[in-house]
């Protein structure tokens, strides 16, 4: 079953209307989520990380949001089908049933007038032809399995009586309540205690690997990610700026973005704690995409940077010293559609050094453009 | 929360003891209670003979102490147009008032919900439009206009409704449409603001995430948090439904305090006024401590407090 | 260059900005419109009214509006039960609507305000007080208030203002020390006292300048209010004196001859319906524009 794609997304843009205009929120995002696998989606706010995962399933407001171009096909024993174009009834069958939701704030997730069982059942007799009772036994078993104790007592209470790491459970319990086949976490330790967050990373991490669920995990922190994801996908201004396994994204970061981030990780490890800030605002996403989103920010920007928008493109097939990886990026992980599942990079600094290597030549680097660096 | 209402309980006292005050010195606002309470051409023997009557000739104190140990009884003096105890007579109003209020309410509340509800979660769409509309208009028809534009319409004209009394289901229709407009409007306005506001809540994106369908959504999610801040007004516009039946049961014929007031007000009996007031405003504050523990009712935040 | 030219096309410029905020809020215009004529023709009532408000002619009494047959120009709306002309009553009746809803407001908006300042100021006891006392007079029903002391007091145009004057008061002081509460809370209050500003300079330097949107906003309402309630107490007979010609007395009047002259009372009460959708489009508009916190709900 493993490595089996479930969820194969290619050119997904997403636009908000605003009062000021045009809002490219989300700009070609294609990417593979595998059968058990787990992928963490990571950029700042405002990146179009969660707008991309929601669009997927509608769960964005239109209007103002509009998804104008792209494909997701969700791929099951039942078959292949397009989740951008089934309509809001046949996507409401999938959601909680095929496709399991976790958000960021366990505070305000739950309708405080509804008791957390009720909560559960409600989705438990959605998608199931459970009776009352049955899916009252149903969800009092799925708080015991997020490991509430008292699971009986508890179903009655309302979610003001829950702290936030057990509100985030109750969220988890009604996430999995259908043994879903995608599970879509956003930033679901984020609002909680660092001691919690553990906890339910932990939680969530083991109960998907038991029912073989993927799971996208969508994050500002490196940090967390990296222990739970198999895949990594970082974003910025609504691009995928980079793309590969986690080991090899971490250990040979390839986007100026990710470097900057990585160098924004608290290492405890190291005597030196200093946090390495990136320089300058995110991007205004007002203006269609035409050139890298990065390029105001980054400290090895040049010309082509501002004039073209650079493509990803495949960097795990180099064969330079220290990349783990040694069998060839098309050796039949990818599509047939032509996508390369390796580890990819949207850089052209990072691209033409490659190139320029060979020949010795030094990139053109903006004027004053070093100035960041020194600064950071 | 059983602190909360016994505290709530002794300040509808206070307040009860306050309306009291007032509607003793209503009657006092001119310096001379046996005036207003005769006819303008009445002759100075016939004013005397009220001021003696009423006790007016008597110092201040005692008749403030007279009037709330009456009070402390029931007892609010004899209707000077009907001769008999006022706050009775007010009693056998009573029926037809609730009645037409109920009604009313009814009316306003049927219509509003699902308008205030499909408007703030499709803002923009028809439904909105109908919303803000009404809304709007709740707010600028006059209602005594309003039911003398609905006689002409559907008693006069197509003959539909009777345009005056009480006497079996029609006779209330129009009467009631004319009373809950208003309502109609505050409430149309206030569903739609919080349904707008509660459409944007985490969790309605939750249960949206667990595939419930819209209609599901708004029903179980989105309704059961905007009934908070509407219970917080139905109290409010019993309220005002009370003020406005002077007019709708004058103008309907429509036996109840309303048109008791207005008869009441004309005749200058103000016995019977001040015994009027005093249940309204009991009315009211009695609203008041329901609307509290409907709170309770609908959001356990409330009802698990200490 | 090529990136700027396109900027250009995607993002709206300022000026489009507020157009496109005018133009969502045409609403607001409309109001300011529809005001503006009711308050032309209240102040310049003698020289548009084409007769004059008590001018009667039994003989023409009960004309029909100009549109209908058997109606013609001379009186355009018809003419009411002692064939006085109803546009020119019309027009002379916003004078008694504006005067009642702008003096009513001017009063118990500087009462409310003084009122709500010292409450919020003072607190302790002394706003205990007058809470407590504008809480028990927003416990009584207010249309039975107002009835009652209107009764009581005989009809005027004077008395008509003051029971307005004085009953819509508790609400301007509710809201007054609402804002002088927020306003103390927020730092600068605080910290203008700690470098020693007295109360008076406080009082009109910090929290007056703040005050002003919100209670324009609700002065708005509450003047739409009043002009409703001053027609409803002529309605009952409890107004102006039966002779002035008021929207109000006006449909006492034609409550009469709802039968076969719904006109007389139809057109004062379209009077009312314009008058007031102007001053709530207006009022919707001003929270807008005064108080972005509560754009949402507008």
């Amino acid at each position: 079953m493993h490595g089996e794609t479930v969820l194969r997304v290619r050119d997904l843009s997403v636009q908000f209307d605003s009062i000021d205009g045009t809002v490219h929120a989300v700009n070609n995002v294609s990417f593979d989520l595998k059968r058990g696998e787990t992928l963490g989606i990571v950029g700042e706010s405002g990146s179009g990380k969660s707008v991309s995962m929601m669009s997927l399933v509608r769960l964005i407001a239109e209007p103002p949001g509009k998804i104008t171009s792209g494909s997701a096909m969700f791929i099951t024993s039942d078959g292949e089908v397009d989740l951008l174009s089934l309509s809001r009834r046949q996507l409401s069958r999938l959601r909680g049933d095929r496709i399991g939701f976790i958000f960021q704030d366990p505070m305000s997730s739950l309708n405080p007038l509804m008791s957390v069982g009720a909560q559960i059942a409600e989705s438990v007799r959605k998608h199931t032809q459970l009776q009352r009772a049955a899916a009252k036994t149903r969800a009092i078993e799925l708080l015991e399995h997020v490991g509430i104790p008292g699971a009986k007592q508890r179903y009655d209470n309302y979610p003001h009586q829950f702290s936030g790491g057990m509100r985030q459970r109750v969220m988890i319990a009604i996430a999995i309540s259908c043994n879903p086949d995608i599970l879509i976490a956003d930033e679901p330790t984020t609002a909680l205690d660092v001691t919690v967050q553990a906890q339910i990373a932990d939680l969530t991490n083991r109960l998907c690997k038991e029912l073989s669920i993927s799971v996208i995990w969508i994050s500002h922190d490196l940090g967390v990610v990296a222990g739970l994801a198999d895949q990594l996908m970082v974003m910025y201004g609504g691009t995928v700026v980079e793309y590969g396994e986690v080991e090899q994204v971490y250990a040979h970061p390839r986007h100026p973005y990710t470097i900057g981030l990585l160098g924004a990780l608290p290492k405890l490890s190291k005597t030196e704690e200093r946090l390495v800030n990136i320089a300058g605002a995110p991007p205004s996403l007002f203006s269609p995409p035409t050139q890298c989103p990065f390029a105001d920010r980054c400290p090895w920007v040049f010309e082509r940077c501002e004039s073209e928008r650079p493509a990803l493109y495949d960097v795990g097939g180099e064969g330079r010293a220290g990349v783990v990886r040694s069998d060839d990026a098309t050796d039949g992980r990818g599509s047939s559609d032509g996508w390369v599942d390796s580890h990819l990079t949207a850089c052209f600094y990072d691209l033409e050094r490659n190139r320029r290597r060979d020949a010795d030549e030094p990139v053109a680097v903006r004027p004053g453009a070093l100035a960041h660096e020194e600064q950071g | 929360m059983q602190r909360y209402l016994f505290s709530r309980l002794i300040q509808s006292a206070l307040l009860m003891v306050g309306v009291l005050v007032i509607t003793f010195f209503m009657v006092r606002l001119t310096g001379d209670p046996a005036r207003v309470m005769t006819p303008r051409d009445a002759s100075p023997e016939r004013v005397e003979a009220m001021r003696e009557a009423m006790g007016f000739n008597d110092p201040l104190i005692i008749q403030f102490t007279r009037y709330m140990g009456g009070a402390a009884r029931g007892n609010f003096g004899q209707s000077l147009h009907y001769r008999a105890p006022a706050m009775s007579l007010v009693m056998q109003r009573v029926p037809a008032t609730i009645e037409l209020t109920l009604a009313a309410m009814g009316f306003a509340l049927f219509f509003a919900i699902p308008l205030g509800v499909f408007g703030g979660s499709r803002p923009g769409s028809i439904w909105d439009t109908l919303a803000r509309g009404f809304g709007l208009l709740g707010q600028t028809v006059p209602n005594f206009w309003l039911a003398l534009m609905l006689i002409v319409v559907f008693a006069v004209d197509l003959g539909w409704f009777p345009s005056f009394g009480r006497s079996g289901p029609m006779s209330i229709v129009l009467p009631a449409v004319a009373l809950g407009f208003f309502p109609l409007g505050q409430f149309v306005r206030l569903v739609r603001s919080a349904t707008l506001e509660v459409r944007g809540e985490d969790y309605i994106r939750t249960a949206y995430s667990k595939g419930i369908e819209e209609r599901a959504v708004l029903g179980r999610h989105v309704f059961r948090n905007v009934s908070i801040t509407l219970v917080s007004i139905v109290g409010v516009q019993f309220g005002y439904m009370l003020g406005g039946s002077i007019y709708i049961e004058s103008i309907f014929s429509w036996p109840g305090i309303g048109r008791m007031i207005n008869e009441a007000v004309q005749a200058r009996d103000f016995p019977l006024v001040q015994a009027i007031a005093v249940f309204s405003a009991g009315f009211v504050v009695v609203l008041n401590l329901l609307t509290d523990v409907a709170y309770a009712l609908i959001d356990p935040r409330i009802r698990y407090e200490d | 260059m090529r990136i700027d030219a396109l900027d250009q096309e995607n993002v709206r410029s300022p000026f489009q900005r507020v157009l496109r905020i005018v133009f969502r809020d045409k609403a607001g215009l409309v109001g300011v419109l529809l005001f503006g004529i009711v308050l032309f023709s209240a102040i310049f009532a003698p020289y548009i009214a084409p007769h004059h408000p008590l001018e009667q002619n039994l003989r023409i009494s009960r004309q029909v509006p100009a549109w209908q047959e058997g109606g013609d120009w001379e009186h355009p709306l018809g003419t009411d039960n002692l064939g006085r002309d109803m546009l020119s009553r019309i027009i002379y009746g916003s004078r008694v609507s504006l005067t009642v809803g702008f003096f009513g407001v001017l009063i118990s908006m500087s009462l409310g305000m003084i009122l709500g300042l010292v409450a919020g100021y003072v607190g302790g006891r002394t706003d205990n007080i007058i809470m407590g006392i504008a809480n028990l007079f927003l416990a009584i029903p207010y249309l039975l208030l107002v009835v009652v002391v209107a009764a009581v007091l005989g009809r005027s145009l004077i008395n008509v203002i003051m029971i307005f004057g004085f009953t819509n008061a508790p609400l301007f002081v509710r809201i007054t020390r609402g804002e002088v509460l927020r306003i103390r809370k927020s730092g600068y209050v605080e910290s203008a006292t700690s470098i020693g500003a007295r109360p008076g300079r406080i009082i009109f330097q910090h929290i007056l300048p703040n005050l002003i949107g919100p209670l324009l906003t609700v002065a708005t309402f509450e003047m739409s209010g009043m002009i409703f309630y001053e027609a409803g107490l002529g309605f009952l007979g409890l107004s102006v004196p039966p002779g002035v010609p008021s929207w109000g007395n006006m449909l006492a009047a034609g409550r009469q001859y709802i039968q076969f002259s719904p006109w007389i009372a139809a057109f004062p009460g379209l009077a009312i319906v314009f008058t007031s959708l102007g001053m709530n489009l207006l009022g919707d508009w001003l929270r807008d524009v005064l108080d972005p916190k509560m754009r949402r709900s507008a």
